[in-house]
């Protein structure tokens, strides 16, 4: 059994993969490229070529680095809320008390949650005339009056972060929660032996525990905030005043609504490279950690 | 173990009644819209009980008469399953000898890593060519054109699970095999792949969840019952003339029972693919 | 001889067997409508049934989305082989849709008695550049909804004829505590902000565009938003108006929260249904107001048309499918959420009945009709200004700088 057969086998049992991969990956991306270098609509006019004219446009025009800081704003403060509920909620999740196996199956409930459906039921939470979230706050005495979450510009950013967060810290804390039962008990007993405080025994016990999975969780998730576009769509459509359109929406709206493929395509393009650099730098933090471990 | 004073129980439990009520709050309150009577919705103070139950929504979606609001929505429920199966099928099928064939020869994993990268491009980056694609081979609209859609998400997260689980089923029982005589595929058909069956069985259902989850291109390729699925059909529902929010809420109720059984019924392995996954991905 | 003879019967029968059987093949129609305003889903879906009932042949699938969703489905499904056969649009899209080649053109088909029957205001719906792409359909305007018990309540003995009667009106239901915000646009993000903003832009005298340039920035365009913005930071509207679509509107109308609305049609019959509402039989309804010196009264062209999309393979049954729906028969048995097109059907009993209060309403409102600015690039041009609504009202533009903005950003 010699090496070339291997590798020619192994690649004889990827082709499929890299062939469905090519069809609906590789190609769309090539032709992505194509056109943004194009004029071309959505319907009708298959375009000409333009130079980077897109992009200049594109690049120059306050929409987009508006939609930048937004989409930045919504991922680093959804992940950052998410990756600290999600940590608190574990360390909850390991200590014993009664009915904790209940409350552990409760918390894949909301990640099975269809995201469509998420933010359907949220938008009917924050529903300013008859919005349960308003219902409640008046009724407890801690709001005067009815409040338009999703209306005004400096909420309704939050109320998109709240429900998304909602939706996604839970998976997090059952990621943090298998990691830190992977602690190994005589460990965490010779730290208590030891006088290690409750700090501390985070710190240098369960942490190296936790560093691996929660790094992992954080690049897919803050990847997936970058690329947001169901809940924001379902909930504000970009509103109100554009102050919640993020790029995803935009490129919708340049692509699909305006039907200007071209300029969508470069828009698009701008983006994968934004998320492309994140990652990259993602992929050297866990480098990094992986040698420290 | 942990010697535990009464103060801290205290802050515990409290705590862990404080992540219930947080977790549960907003699931309750959906199921008590979809069966509190409209005028319980639409009361000032509201009511957060219903005065007399009120199933008629769930009548009003399952009921499949002919034009009608229930057959829109149990035609797209029946297309949510269908293209989320197809696709799921078809991410498999291709993922389990790509991620055996990573597991087992290292040196051609750089092009795994390649496939697994697409994953964070996002859909924006891909819609416009596919979705003339897809028009030019008439599969716009279509659950089949949806599927293999979908395999630009399902295909590269189901191989990399998978890939994950047989790196754990140690290489010497097949090499093992392989000395006394077996075949390629007899050793895969009889040995590696039942021991991978539970990792199938968890990346399946995750490609599965992944798919009934999926929005942006369902929007985008769809356009009639023929191929619409739930998530479309639910968001179309949320934002056209209904001025009950108890028939928005059914429909998220109903649409959300599959994946949150699987969730709750599976949930160790879930949990534990993702875990591994993540851990030596 | 025999036999060849026997062979070309053979022949003749099968071919004529293939030909009956093309006639007789049910031909299936896919049909997209919205889900929003003007005529319900139950309404379309039983008008759609009375034509299937007199062809048999064929079959009609009908598809709702919200309004929102409207344009931008019919442009994507454009691509796709079995898309739609007849869709409905808006009055601000076939100059879009006949620019892009999206929708056939049927001037040729309209026959005189349509061209003598139907409403001028109506034909303006589907034209562009001399051609007509469609039949018009709905027929509507926003119109002023007041809340009888509530203005009885107040002291008022006529509804407001002027934009800024309703101001005073509004302000002496919320001094004397009847309600806080006495009135309800829909002024979310969306088109529907733009149709108050059009009839306030009508109101003022303004204009959209002159000689194809934004010509908003200042004059009526400018007041209208001015008044806008007023209304709203006085208080005098209910706040939540910048996240409200007409459904919402319609709620809380209907709840009794409301003494003004801006409203379609559609809302007058719903909102007196004692079974939806708690409001019914206090329901008033007069044409939108006007501006002192400048208007009697005031209104936007919101109508909508049926056409038949260029990729359709059944153009012939798609039109006759379209000439049902719009024709007197249909529309005058479904006049109670949307008003027909022709003329004659206003002194039909089975139309006025009931709803005279409406239909005087409308006699007046309908002639007054303004429309939105006709152009290709529509959908970016209201993207724009959808934006600059919104922010002046939050203040964080002045009026003027907002409009601008829009005037830059609107591609014109």
């Amino acid at each position: 059994m010699s090496g070339t057969w291997i590798s020619t086998r192994a690649w004889l049992l990827m082709l499929p993969l890299l062939a469905v991969m090519i069809a609906v990956i590789g190609w769309p991306l090539v032709d992505t490229v194509r056109l943004s270098f194009t004029d071309a609509k959505l319907v009708g006019t298959e375009g000409s070529f333009v130079g980077t004219e897109n992009f200049t446009r594109m690049l120059t025009g306050s929409n987009f680095w508006r939609a930048l800081v937004i989409t930045t704003l919504f991922a680093i403060v959804s992940v950052a809320a998410e990756m600290v509920l999600g940590v608190l909620a574990a360390l909850l999740l390991n200590q014993q008390f009664r009915g904790r196996t209940a409350l552990r199956a409760l918390m894949i409930l909301p990640w099975a949650l269809p995201t469509v459906v998420n933010a359907t039921l949220w938008r009917l939470i924050y529903n300013p005339e008859y919005g349960s979230l308003n219902a409640a706050l008046t009724q407890l005495g801690l709001l005067d009056s009815y409040r338009s979450w999703l209306g005004e510009p400096g909420s309704a950013l939050i109320a998109l972060i709240v429900a998304d967060c909602w939706k996604n810290f839970p998976l997090v804390a059952l990621i943090a929660l298998a990691a830190l039962q992977a602690v190994p008990r005589d460990i965490t007993a010779a730290s208590l032996v030891d006088g290690a405080g409750p700090f501390n025994r985070f710190r240098f016990v369960s942490m190296p525990y936790l560093a691996g999975p929660l790094l992992v969780a954080l690049v897919l998730r803050t990847i997936e905030a970058f690329k947001v576009f169901d809940i924001i769509w379902v909930m504000t459509r970009g509103g109100p005043a554009n102050s919640t359109r993020t790029l995803s929406i935009l490129v919708y709206q340049e692509a699909f609504s305006f039907q200007r493929a071209g300029s969508g395509a470069s828009l698009a393009l701008i983006v994968t490279l934004l998320v492309t650099l994140l990652a990259v730098a993602y992929a050297a933090l866990l480098r990094k950690a992986a040698g420290a471990a | 173990m942990e010697r535990q004073g009464p103060l801290f129980s205290l802050f515990v439990h409290a705590s862990a009644l404080l992540l219930a009520v947080v977790i549960l709050a907003p699931l309750v309150w959906l199921f008590v819209m979809s069966i509190s009577p409209a005028a319980d919705l639409s009361a000032k103070p509201l009511k957060w009980w219903p005065s007399d139950i009120d199933l008629s929504r769930y009548r009003t979606l399952l009921s499949a008469i002919e034009n009608s609001t229930g057959a829109a929505f149990i035609a797209s429920l029946f297309n949510s399953l269908k293209v989320a199966g197809m696709a799921t099928l078809a991410a498999i099928v291709v993922a389990v000898p790509a991620a055996w064939a990573v597991s087992r020869t290292p040196a051609v994993s750089w092009s795994l890593y390649t496939v697994i990268a697409t994953y964070m491009l996002p859909p924006v980056a891909l819609a416009v060519p596919l979705y003339m694609g897809l028009a030019y081979f008439g599969l716009l609209n279509s659950v089949f054109g949806l599927a293999l859609v979908y395999l630009t998400i399902l295909a590269p997260f189901t191989t990399w699970l998978l890939k994950a689980g047989f790196d754990s089923i140690p290489r010497e029982i097949e090499s093992a095999a392989m000395i006394d005589g077996a075949r390629l595929d007899q050793i895969l058909r009889l040995l590696t792949l039942p021991l991978a069956a539970p990792v199938m069985a968890t990346s399946a259902l995750f490609a599965f969840l992944l798919a009934w989850d999926e929005f942006f291109y369902a929007l985008l390729f769809t356009s009639d019952l023929r191929a619409k699925t739930l998530t479309v059909t639910i968001a179309d529902l949320a934002g056209g003339r209904v001025s009950d929010y108890g028939l928005i809420a059914t429909a998220g109720v109903l649409a959300a029972l599959p994946p949150v059984l699987i969730g709750l019924v599976m949930q160790r392995a879930l949990i534990s693919g993702l875990t591994s996954g993540g851990v030596k991905g | 001889m025999l036999k060849s003879t026997r062979n070309a019967l053979i022949g003749a029968t099968l071919i004529g067997v293939a030909f009956t059987g093309h006639a007789h093949a049910e031909t299936t129609l896919n049909a997209l409508f919205m889900a929003q305003a003007a005529y319900s889903e139950a309404d379309v879906r039983a008008m759609t049934e009375a034509f299937t009932k007199a062809n048999p042949d064929v079959k009609v699938n009908l598809e709702f989305v919200p309004y929102e969703g409207l344009h931008d489905k019919t442009v994507l499904a454009q691509g796709s082989g079995g898309g739609y056969d007849v869709v409905l649009f808006d009055v601000i899209w076939p100059a879009e849709y006949a620019t892009n080649k999206m929708l056939v053109d049927v001037t040729d088909r309209i026959t005189d008695e349509m061209k003598k029957g139907i409403l001028p205001g109506a034909w303006t719906t589907v034209e562009y550049d001399g051609k007509r792409y469609g039949m018009p359909w709905i027929l509507d305007t926003k119109y002023l909804f007041y809340n009888k018990e509530i203005l009885e309540k107040a002291g008022i003995k006529e509804p407001p004829k002027t934009w800024d009667e309703l101001a005073e009106q509004a302000k002496t239901i919320k001094d004397k505590g009847l309600l806080e915000n006495p009135i309800a646009w829909s002024w979310s993000q969306a088109e529907a902000a733009i149709c108050d903003y059009t009839t306030l832009v009508s109101a003022y005298g303004g204009k959209f565009l002159d000689a194809g340039k934004p010509a908003f920035t200042a004059g009526g365009g400018l007041d209208a938003l001015n008044y806008m913005v007023s209304s709203y930071t006085s208080g005098l509207t209910n706040p939540n108006s910048k996240e409200f679509l007409e459904e919402d509107v319609r709620k809380v109308f209907q709840n009794g929260e409301a003494a003004f609305a801006l409203n379609w049609t559609y809302m007058y019959n719903l909102a007196n249904d004692p079974k939806e509402s708690k409001v019914a039989g206090k329901v008033g309804v007069v044409p939108a107001p006007g501006v002192a010196g400048k208007s009697e009264v005031s209104a936007v062209n919101g109508s909508m048309g049926l056409g038949i999309t260029t990729t359709s393979k059944h153009p012939e049954e798609a039109w006759k499918y379209i000439v049902h729906m719009t024709s007197q028969e249909t529309q005058n048995g479904y006049a109670k959420l949307s008003l027909p097109i022709w003329a004659s059907s206003y002194d039909d009993p089975r139309v006025t009945k009931g709803q005279e209060e409406l239909i005087a309403a409308a006699k007046r409102g309908l002639a007054a009709m303004y429309p939105r600015p006709t152009t290709p690039k529509y959908q970016e041009l209201s993207t724009a200004l959808q934006q600059a609504i919104q922010e002046a009202l939050l203040g964080q533009t002045s009026p003027e700088d907002a409009l601008k903005t829009a005037a830059e950003n609107s591609g014109l």
